[in-house]
């Protein structure tokens, strides 16, 4: 208690100190770079360092929670605002950035930098930097690769009394499950059950309503059900692709997971909320983002009790795509300084140094390299993911599509609204009318 | 309500026992009401883990984890590295090394309090500043249509604010002055001096014309008998419009959250958004609500006389 | 205290001279135009010709994401679409159980509480300030925490209760759950802003003259009837002055029900503002949200006119 009182006196020290601004040194110029607030952006702000070091100019970083992290950005962008230098925007926002002239268009930059495309893995090229899709317009240097995965307590799944039992009930070996299905039966089996003395639960997913969790969580399980946006692409012929029987299936499993085999209150989680129930101990498995396998690797408590796995196929292999790339903001007043992090991030060595940091590299020099798969638990399942990731639109319309489809797969899911085909059904009407408005239909 | 009680008593004087069950009821509703508020204070002095126990823990060891993770941004490192670093300094260096992690640099709690500070009191002395004025001139001169105008000033509070929001989003857009203090600071006076203006009509109209007239007999002009017989009058009203208008712009979230991002983001739409390793980091929210809410408290207990009219535009007065 | 003064003191001096001596000459009249025109020019740049913008607005196409698109005159297009929008139309179900239910426990509640403080028991003065706290606080940042207690597992909210009931603290989610959802953001208002209704109701019970009941007791009225004869009948214009502004003020709802649900479970929480700020700063349909925000004004313009009327009515009695 006397320490703690002792404590007051230097916080209100720090907070004193926190309030003055603290006078740069030398420093010519100062940028400021935006992303959401997460494991690997702290790992950015050491990659950074370097180079402040190499070309005295300052970094300054404003990150922002991933359920506002879109909200927040996107009304930035709108309202023109200067805030940020650079943006590392998600890969949805493309379309809609680089349509609005929110984005610096980066060919010439590239050309007149050597900076090549053919660098950089084909599959990030095309998700996080090209608008229209495919096509060689650039609005972005892929900055980091991701996709969505699986966590599990390999401590558990090693445990020979449950092995047995396992296998003895379901028939086949307790391991990283090699299908949807499987997935369920290992989260139903943990399911309540008491291991090292505490009841734990199958499986931690996502299902927030308010940005985009429950839609990257049901993706999961629709893409491998065989879910597609469109039969032919870029015809928006949304009728028996989107409301197919296999996308009907797709979501009915993803609801029968959600109800079989999560903690309790899982109705509005997102990354945050699945770190905290894995972290403590609460699930047995984890669906997230690549982004966090660094951090967990080295968790304190669980770090080395904890296994990796692909998100597991059905009828296809596939994974939801996350992942984003960088770009310049075009308002901004400081777009040479801008253009500069981006040469240096470029950089082969520093694509280096920020895989080792726990960034996800999109740079070829770095995935092909002969250890790179085993440099660290997960990398060669991260290359195994990239080769089969689907990602949402990427449209101009992006944020009601995606409002659109939150809405209708919470509204089923997690609230117990009507069929999964009505949810899919009213899904399709409401994608008609916003592609309607935009006049692509 | 038996006999005995109408008899014994007059209304007037509640008998003892119904004073005294009345008093043991409020005073429990006051203790079920301070639980939340209890709560956001304990939380912040609890380390995070003991902030998301099951059971919940109301008996723990004070930290200060909470307010150091507050105001820092950390970054995890390896025990090595920490190990060979230097003696802690402070004790946030402390309580952050214990998690194996290094304070990276400051939050941005503290800037976006410092925005609270300044819109909150720019807008308040922009809204009192035209509100005495206006109410001034409501109250003593015979306006056309004045009726009209007061209610035009009042309905302008019934507009639900993100639809307000709107076009203002689209013209501080046009004007460069999104996030931006000024646009903020302009923004909350034009919603609090609907509330100035009722509210000091009310006060100037309860000092009497006389003392004005007398004034102005002597040889003051109609501005200096404001000046300098009026305002004096005035200055408990003024003082707590004031703080009915900071208590608004001090608290406001939906055109903050809408309007700012950065420069001139105020605390609350900041506050939500502190996350530490995964998901909240509670005891640095408890902190930053803790101390987010003291200033609220002191003008509560400031305004406890005013509290009635400030909150009810002054319609009903005590 | 002293920064107020001060405030007050820079408000006094700020007239400044050179206008003083210009206005010296002024008839009244000028003055009275001098004293107002700022204040009506604030309101009509920054309410009145948004307002107008936005009635503009409503009957476009425009977006505030596309500003260099083509703009379209749709006429009332939206207006019809909203009207018959099942969605918008659950929108306005839930705030409008969100108003009611908010009005009648708070309205109970507090005018319960206002009835016993005025039984003026020592130290009610301070249990009045002390029950008043809630209300003065920022609703984003209460129902960000309130976020917290209802935890399910970890929450204060659910542990309480199941140490009252012995029911499991992790068997209900008030958050989560479609049938408790629309009642925890009831609760949370009704903690905040009892104390409101309670305050007003209190100065409906204090002014009623003494002598009243000193007659009503002449005439041996029972406790009971003096309450439901002369204590109700006289507060009767406090409580629905309560009831107008706690029900405007509902029925603009978004910080607190944002933070808290965020409109879910899927759409069962979903109030007004919320669907408007998704439309009009999530999907950028800003012709439509327009549209839906004119729409929303009307409603509630035209409600607290009416209500006005029918609580003038009562004063009058």
């Amino acid at each position: 208690m006397k320490k703690f009182l002792a404590g007051v006196t230097a916080l209100a020290a720090t907070a004193m100190m926190a309030a003055a601004p603290t006078p740069s040194a030398a420093q010519s110029k100062t940028i400021t770079l935006c992303w959401a607030a997460w494991d690997p952006a702290n790992a950015l702000v050491e990659l950074s360092k370097d180079f402040t070091t190499k070309t005295g100019i300052g970094m300054k970083f404003e990150f922002v929670p991933w359920p506002n992290f879109a909200d927040r950005m996107l009304n930035e962008l709108n309202s023109k605002g200067k805030l940020c230098d650079l943006l590392i925007g998600d890969s949805q926002w493309i379309g809609g950035s680089a349509e609005n002239g929110h984005y610096v268009k980066l060919n010439d930059f590239f050309g007149k930098e050597g900076i090549k495309m053919e660098d950089f893995a084909p599959a990030t090229v095309y998700a996080y930097s090209t608008w229209p899709k495919g096509t060689p317009n650039y609005w972005a240097l892929p900055a980091m690769g991701d996709a969505n995965g699986w966590f599990y307590r390999k401590d558990w799944f090693e445990k020979p009394e449950l092995k047995k039992e396992f296998k003895d009930k379901y028939g086949f070996e307790l391991a990283p499950p090699k299908t949807q299905t499987e997935l369920q039966k290992i989260a139903e089996f943990f399911q309540g059950r008491t291991v090292d003395g505490q009841k734990v639960y199958g499986a931690a997913i996502f299902t927030e309503r308010g940005s985009e969790g429950i839609t990257m969580g049901a993706t999961s399980s629709l893409y491998p059900f065989g879910f597609k946006y469109e039969k032919t692409p870029g015809k928006y012929d949304m009728e028996g692709a989107v409301n197919s029987a296999d996308a009907v299936k797709g979501l009915e499993f993803y609801k029968s997971l959600y109800k079989c085999c999560t903690p309790p209150g899982y109705t509005d989680s997102y990354m945050g909320e699945g770190l905290d129930a894995f972290k403590s101990g609460q699930v047995a498995m984890m669906m997230n983002w690549f982004a966090f396998m660094p951090g967990m690797a080295k968790d304190e408590k669980v770090g080395a009790k904890t296994g990796f796995f692909v998100n597991p196929g059905e009828k296809v292999a596939a994974s939801t795509l996350g992942g984003q790339g960088i770009s310049v903001v075009s308002y901004s007043p400081n777009r040479d300084e801008a253009l500069a992090y981006i040469k240096w991030f470029a950089n082969p060595d520093v694509q280096k140094k920020w895989w080792s940091l726990g960034g996800y590299s999109c740079h070829n020099s770095v995935l092909n390299d002969p250890s790179f798969k085993t440099s660290q638990p997960f990398a060669a399942q991260f290359l195994e993911a990239m080769g089969g990731v689907q990602d949402f639109w990427q449209e101009p319309a992006y944020a009601s599509l995606l409002q659109a489809m939150q809405k209708r797969l919470h509204d089923y899911v997690v609230a117990d609204k009507g069929t999964a085909k009505e949810a899919l059904d009213g899904l399709i009407k409401d994608w008609t009318e916003t592609f309607k408005e935009e006049g692509k239909l | 309500m038996n006999a005995r009680s109408s008899t014994a008593h007059s209304v007037v004087e509640p008998s003892l026992t119904s004073r005294r069950v009345a008093s043991v009821l409020v005073i429990v509703y006051a203790f079920v009401t301070l639980i939340p508020l209890f709560w956001i204070f304990a939380t912040g002095f609890k380390t995070p883990p003991d902030s998301i126990s099951y059971p919940p823990k109301v008996i723990f060891e004070p930290s200060l984890e909470g307010y150091c993770n507050l105001f820092t941004t950390r970054t995890r490192q390896t025990s090595e590295y920490i190990a060979q670093l230097g003696p802690p300094e402070g004790i946030c260096d402390e309580v952050t090394r214990r998690r194996e992690m290094v304070i990276a640099g400051t939050s941005n709690y503290a800037p976006r309090f410092i925005n609270s500070v300044i819109i909150a009191f720019g807008s308040t002395f922009l809204s009192v500043f035209l509100g005495v004025m206006a109410a001034y001139g409501f109250s003593r001169f015979k306006v056309p249509l004045k009726d009209d105008l007061l209610f035009f000033i009042l309905s302008t509070r019934m507009m639900p604010p993100i639809a307000v929001a709107i076009p203002i989003y689209l013209m501080y857009r046009e004007l460069g002055l999104s996030d931006t203090k000024l646009g903020m600071i302009l923004l909350y006076t034009a919603v609090n001096v609907s509330l100035a203006v009722w509210l000091l009509k009310g006060f100037i109209d309860e000092i009497p014309r006389e003392y004005e007239e007398a004034a102005m007999i002597d040889g003051y002009t109609r501005l200096q008998a404001f000046r300098k017989v009026v305002l004096p009058q005035a200055t408990t009203g003024i003082a707590a419009t004031a703080i009915f208008c900071l208590i608004f712009a001090w608290n406001e979230y939906a055109f903050a959250v809408l309007l700012t991002s950065g420069d001139a983001q105020t605390a609350p739409p900041f506050i939500p958004t502190i996350i530490g390793e995964g998901g909240m980091d509670w005891p640095a929210v408890g902190a930053g609500t803790t101390l987010f809410l003291i200033p609220i408290f002191i003008f509560t207990i400031l305004l406890r006389k005013h509290l009635l009219r400030g909150i009810t535009f002054g319609a009903v007065r005590k | 205290m002293s920064k107020l003064n001060e405030i007050a003191d820079r408000a006094a001096g700020a007239t400044p001279p050179s206008l003083a001596g210009a206005v010296r000459g002024l008839s009244d009249k000028s003055i009275a135009w001098i004293f107002i025109a700022p204040t009506i020019i604030l309101l009509l740049a920054i309410n009145i010709f948004p307002l107008i913008w936005t009635i503009y607005l409503s009957l476009t196409n425009y977006r505030a994401n596309r500003p260099n698109a083509e703009l379209k005159f749709v006429g009332t297009e939206h207006y019809e679409k909203i009207l018959t929008n099942p969605d918008i139309w659950a929108a306005m179900q839930s705030t409008a159980h969100f108003v009611v239910w908010t009005i009648v426990l708070q309205t109970v509640i507090g005018f319960t509480l206002a009835w016993l403080v005025d039984r003026k028991f020592r130290g009610h003065g301070f249990w009045t300030t002390v029950i008043l706290l809630p209300m003065m606080l920022s609703p984003a940042v209460v129902g960000n925490f309130w976020k917290f207690l209802y935890q399910p597992q970890i929450g204060l909210f659910n542990y309480i209760i199941s140490f009252f009931t012995g029911a499991e603290p992790s068997s209900f989610e008030m958050l989560g759950s479609v049938q408790l959802a629309p009642w925890a953001i009831v609760i949370v208002d009704t903690w905040m802003w009892t104390p409101y209704v309670m305050l007003i109701c209190l100065a409906g019970l204090r002014s009623i003259p003494d002598y009243i009941y000193e007659a009503a007791e002449v005439d041996r009225a029972s406790n009971w009837r003096q309450f439901w004869s002369i204590t109700i009948p006289m507060c009767l214009p406090f409580i629905m002055l309560a009831v107008l502004f706690r029900g405007i003020e509902n029925f603009k709802m978004f910080d607190m029900v944002n933070l808290l649900t965020g409109g879910g479970p899927g759409s069962t929480t979903e109030v007004a503002s919320i669907t408007l700020k998704r439309e009009a700063f999530e999907k950028w349909r800003t012709g439509f949200s327009s549209a839906f925000a004119i729409i929303l004004f009307v409603t509630v313009f035209g409600l607290a006119n009416i209500y006005v009327k029918a609580l003038n009515k009562v004063k009058s009695r």
